[in-house]
């Protein structure tokens, strides 16, 4: 064995050895490292009162009440991750993203098992870019509603919408119908 | 075990042709303007065609733009600690001259662009989550990164003997490559804020294909940059040597004494 060979297999040895120790730190520590906790795990066992929780999740369709006290906003909304919900009261201006159907993080106390007050609601956006006028088109014709979930995939987009404006160029040719059926789609 | 010393001596005398400065010098004088030029016209192309013309996010509207800056620095922030632990290997183990020359030269470019990333992540956080910055496994295994970057410039120039700083800040590279995977694989591993990736291996990238090309080109031309930055920099660092060793020359002392 050369020097170099032996050089070699101690550099490999070293970085066995530490990626090995690194992982089992990461493995033990997994629990604190996560950023937020999903409303099925508080749940099934509510964190004490006096400590600050961050519960994700998305936002449930139709559970959002927004109101005003005065100055401040006051909003109420449920956060599910699709197995537990947690209803969420919130003061303050709610980040852009905010909407029904998308993920939050709140930042906040659980006064019970389904209770939570929030200090700062976080908008987390998902991994899905899309232009508007692709999200309007699959909107309008019922491919997808963004309240109840992810868009249908990227490559699929393309063709769904090309499919549309074709519909619509070619229907009101073949039957002047008013342009609000023509954009239905048949079931 | 029997073909490794082989395996081992062909990879030593393949990096050792490029160790003679002057073949060196000469490759990297040819190669420049094929980094730089295309660099120059891709990076431009991609940012134009992704700030101006790609279309605006349905959500997040136009600061969806910070990603044509954002994902090419994150890629290369990473891209770049990795080159660090390839010359930290030849380094050690060849004990190559270049890859020491190299590693001086990736440190600053690569905590330029791991700053760089860091700072577009913030400002595109703060108008989309919320928030300018939250210790998620994803933000903050960036930073050890930058810090692991200020850690290898430091300690490759701390000591009076180079050898010396150069074995230093080998050991340092190999052990922060660890924190390569947890980037890469912190989004799957642990719940995040920042969300998954959106371009992987395996699956179809979850992108418009009219903001995916812009990507690509800008990603392209960054990589490329910063390629022909290193190569500059280290071009520069071996003509320095080779004029520091003229100047110091006993003949050249002589001729000033006399």
């Amino acid at each position: 064995m050369t020097r170099k060979t032996r050089r070699l297999w101690l550099v490999i040895a070293c970085v066995a050895c530490l990626g090995t120790a690194a992982t089992l730190v990461l493995r033990a520590f997994s629990s604190d490292i996560v950023f937020f906790v999903t409303p099925s795990q508080v749940a099934a066992s509510p964190p004490p009162k006096d400590r600050t929780v961050k519960l994700g999740g998305m936002v449930v369709a139709g559970s959002v009440h927004r109101e005003r006290h005065g100055e401040t906003p006051v909003a109420t909304f449920d956060v599910t991750d699709g197995q537990a919900a947690v209803s969420v009261h919130y003061e303050g201006i709610l980040p852009d993203l905010f909407r029904e159907g998308q993920s939050v993080v709140a930042i906040g106390t659980a006064n019970s098992a389904h209770d939570f007050t929030a200090s700062e609601v976080l908008a987390k956006h998902d991994e899905t870019y899309m232009p508007k006028e692709v999200a309007e088109a699959l909107k309008k014709s019922g491919k997808w509603d963004p309240r109840f979930g992810p868009p249908p995939s990227a490559a699929s987009w393309n063709s769904m919408t090309v499919q549309d404006a074709r519909k619509d160029m070619t229907a009101p040719a073949a039957a002047p119908a008013p342009a609000q059926t023509t954009t239905q789609p048949a079931p | 075990m029997s073909a490794s010393p082989t395996l081992v001596a062909r990879t030593g005398s393949f990096f050792h042709r490029y160790a003679n400065p002057g073949r060196f010098l000469k490759l990297g004088a040819r190669l420049q303007p094929w980094l730089t030029w295309p660099a120059i016209i891709l990076t431009l192309t991609g940012l134009g065609w992704g700030l101006f013309f790609s279309p605006a996010d349905w959500q997040q509207g136009d600061s969806v733009r910070i990603m044509y800056i954002h994902v090419p620095a994150a890629m290369l922030a990473s891209g770049g600690y990795a080159g660090l632990a390839v010359c930290a290997v030849l380094s050690l183990v060849w004990r190559h001259p270049l890859a020491d020359l190299a590693a001086v030269e990736i440190g600053p470019v690569g905590a330029c662009i791991t700053a760089l990333c860091l700072a577009t992540g913030s400002l595109w956080g703060k108008p989309m989550w919320g928030t300018w910055w939250v210790w998620d496994a994803r933000l903050t295994s960036v930073l050890v990164l930058f810090f692991l970057y200020l850690g290898h410039i430091t300690l490759i120039r701390a000591f009076d003997d180079p050898q010396r700083g150069y074995r230093a800040a080998a050991i340092l590279a190999l052990a922060g490559a660890v924190d390569l995977p947890i980037i890469k694989f912190s989004v799957q591993w642990w719940n995040t804020l920042h969300q998954p990736d959106s371009i992987t291996l395996t699956g179809a990238p979850t992108m418009s294909s009219s903001m995916l090309w812009p990507l690509a080109l800008s990603t392209l031309g960054i990589s490329l940059g910063f390629a022909a930055l290193v190569l500059a920099r280290t071009r520069a660092a071996v003509m320095e040597s080779r004029i520091q060793a003229l100047l110091s020359s006993p003949r050249r002392n002589q001729g000033t004494a006399a």
